[in-house]
């Protein structure tokens, strides 16, 4: 078994780009499940179905349609290239963009059923205490959601971790800027290479299952609470 | 000068309206009383700022008026609910600071070591909240609101999850703060018992609307209260000083506007208050003092000031005993005592309720 011939760049991309998702989606995951937690705005359902659709859709359609946003003809692509001189497409960039849309429901969904679930009455008891809005949040809602955010960067990290569909139309396959571990282990299948993609294969498995085990027994430890 | 808090009100939902305009002393314990459903939550959570509506003014102050709204977390405000709303991430000692550190320090009146005493939580400030029973879940629950040195203490059914025990517990708490501390009390309940033992000023909601509300005493002896309060608590509440104590026959004696009361025995000092509330169906009338025996203690002269218009077969008698009593006597007894507005009358008293006896 030739281990030599295995390349480690696929990996620290793959966890690469798994961490900076993870980190713009918490970001912009959690006003939104703020929002759609206690809005009773018309509009809510319509950016739920919006935000699951990724959960049906063939990733190669998602990755079809953005492959043409980020190119150079783009709606993005376009003024991102007269900016920066190159298109996003079949760029690291472009990957990470791709990703967070891919990966959306999985860290917003946890995280809008997390709030619903604390409700309005802890913010309302910190406002009648004095908080403001930012305050109550940071002192109150943060930590009574340590559940909800660690299921939701972890199922953001594994499910970024797996992609392929969509890097594959997005990002293509070029060594160090777009070469995922799942497209790795497609090319070295293609050219009979079982062993590598053994590896990395079971590699990956054993590593998404060593995140999720940490997850639910951490999940069992935290403390439930019910007001 | 009294201070005032004034508060108009006007709130709709789908299915149900808050339309209130009241006038509240500023000082003393004001019980909200109300069916479930009255308005009484949303009436407290505008004087919260939780709702905005309408205009608010604590003694001089407005709160919110069509150019004006204080939004909570400004308000000198303490907040205290039926679900004591702990944070079950602090433990009752970081509860107890979340208010105080977020109050400026030029306005804290209040102290933790004065609020850890009244509320006596010595013993709990370590604990977590998951092993504190009911009642030291309220206590904690109101010393953290007291601990934002409120101008204003909005308590909604505080006591309701709690057994009877525990209300006993903490009643005289809420009676002391407000006492001490004075920090006037907005206290909303559907318990009678609680309203008794606790209420200077009364408002009492009806499908969001206030059917009555002023003093206590007032209230009590309105004879058109009957339609509110229900049958069984129709009567007079009364403020009565503690005599002496006859300990030979059980007795202790009362002194109500100079005449005299006798109920048994009571664990209370002379010179103390005690607070009776006398059922309208209890007092029956005579326009003579007895000539002979009766086994009847408590005789009280009165005049009759109003009489009720009740068509049925009993009718409502307003009577002046330097307060107000009400006495409930039939149609019958009425035509044939031949009662008019200013007659000297008796009242014959059979039965006293203390009203801790209530609960």
């Amino acid at each position: 078994m030739d281990i030599s011939s295995l390349n480690s760049g696929p990996i620290w991309l793959t966890l690469q780009l798994a961490s900076v998702t993870v980190m713009i989606l918490l970001a912009i995951g959690t006003p939104m499940a703020w929002w759609l937690a206690h809005t009773r705005s018309k509009m809510r359902v319509g950016i739920e179905a919006l935000v699951a659709l990724p959960l049906v859709l063939p990733p190669t359609v998602l990755g079809f349609y953005l492959l043409i946003l980020l190119g150079p003809n783009g709606w993005i692509g376009g003024p991102i290239k007269t900016l920066t001189g190159s298109p996003l497409s079949f760029t690291f960039t472009g990957l990470v963009f791709a990703s967070t849309l891919y990966s959306l429901p999985f860290v917003v969904q946890p995280l809008q059923s997390n709030f619903e679930s604390i409700g309005s009455t802890p913010m309302e008891t910190a406002a009648s205490l004095g908080a403001s809005r930012w305050d109550a949040f940071f002192s109150v809602i943060l930590p009574l959601s340590r559940r909800g955010y660690l299921t939701a960067t972890v199922l953001g990290f594994a499910h970024t971790l797996g992609e392929f569909g969509v890097v594959l139309m997005v990002g293509g396959n070029i060594p160090g800027k777009t070469k995922v571990i799942s497209i790795e282990i497609y090319d070295r299948v293609e050219v009979l290479e079982y062993t590598q993609a053994h590896i990395l294969s079971a590699g990956l498995l054993l590593f998404s299952f060593l995140i999720l085990l940490t997850v639910y027994s951490i999940n069992k430890k935290l403390p439930v609470h019910v007001s | 000068m009294t201070d005032f808090l004034k508060a108009i009100f006007k709130v709709d939902y789908p299915g149900f309206a808050l339309d209130v305009d009241l006038k509240l002393p500023a000082s003393g314990i004001t019980v909200v009383f109300g069916p479930s459903g009255s308005g009484k939550t949303t009436l407290l959570r505008c004087l919260a700022g939780l709702e905005k509506s309408g205009t608010m003014e604590i003694a001089g102050e407005v709160w919110q008026n069509e150019n004006i709204f204080i939004p909570v977390n400004q308000r000198a405000i303490g907040m205290v609910f039926q679900d004591s709303r702990l944070f079950p991430h602090l433990n009752v000692r970081d509860n107890l600071l979340y208010g105080y550190k977020r109050t400026p320090a030029d306005s804290r009146r209040l102290q933790m070591e004065e609020v850890v005493h009244v509320l006596d939580l010595e013993n709990l400030l370590e604990r977590g909240i998951e092993k504190l029973s009911g009642g030291e879940k309220q206590r904690v629950a109101l010393g953290r609101a007291l601990l934002t040195s409120p101008k204003l203490l909005l308590m909604d059914e505080p006591l309701a999850a709690l057994d009877a025990q525990r209300k006993t517990e903490i009643i005289p708490f809420i009676r002391k703060i407000e006492k001490e501390l004075s920090i006037p009390i907005i206290y909303v309940t559907h318990s009678m018992s609680e309203v008794l033992q606790l209420v200077d000023t009364m408002v009492i909601l009806k499908e969001g609307r206030v059917v009555k509300w002023g003093p206590v005493e007032k209230v009590f002896a309105d004879i058109q209260l009957r339609d509110a309060i229900g049958d069984q608590n129709s009567g007079a509440v009364l403020d009565t000083t503690v005599l002496e104590h006859d300990t030979e026959f059980g007795i202790t004696r009362l002194d109500f506007m100079g005449q005299e009361l006798s109920v048994p025995l009571q664990e209370i000092p002379p010179g103390q208050g005690l607070r009776v509330h006398i059922h309208s169906k209890d007092v029956s009338l005579a326009t003579q003092p007895p000539d002979g025996l009766t086994s009847v203690l408590n005789i009280l002269k009165t005049k009759v000031k109003k009489i009720g218009e009740n068509a049925g077969y009993s009718v409502d008698i307003e009577l002046d005993a330097g307060r107000p009593l009400l006495a409930t006597i039939t149609r019958k007894s009425l035509s044939n005592l031949n009662l008019q507005p200013g007659q000297s009358i008796y009242a014959f008293i059979k039965a006293i309720r203390m009203v801790h006896e209530n609960i």
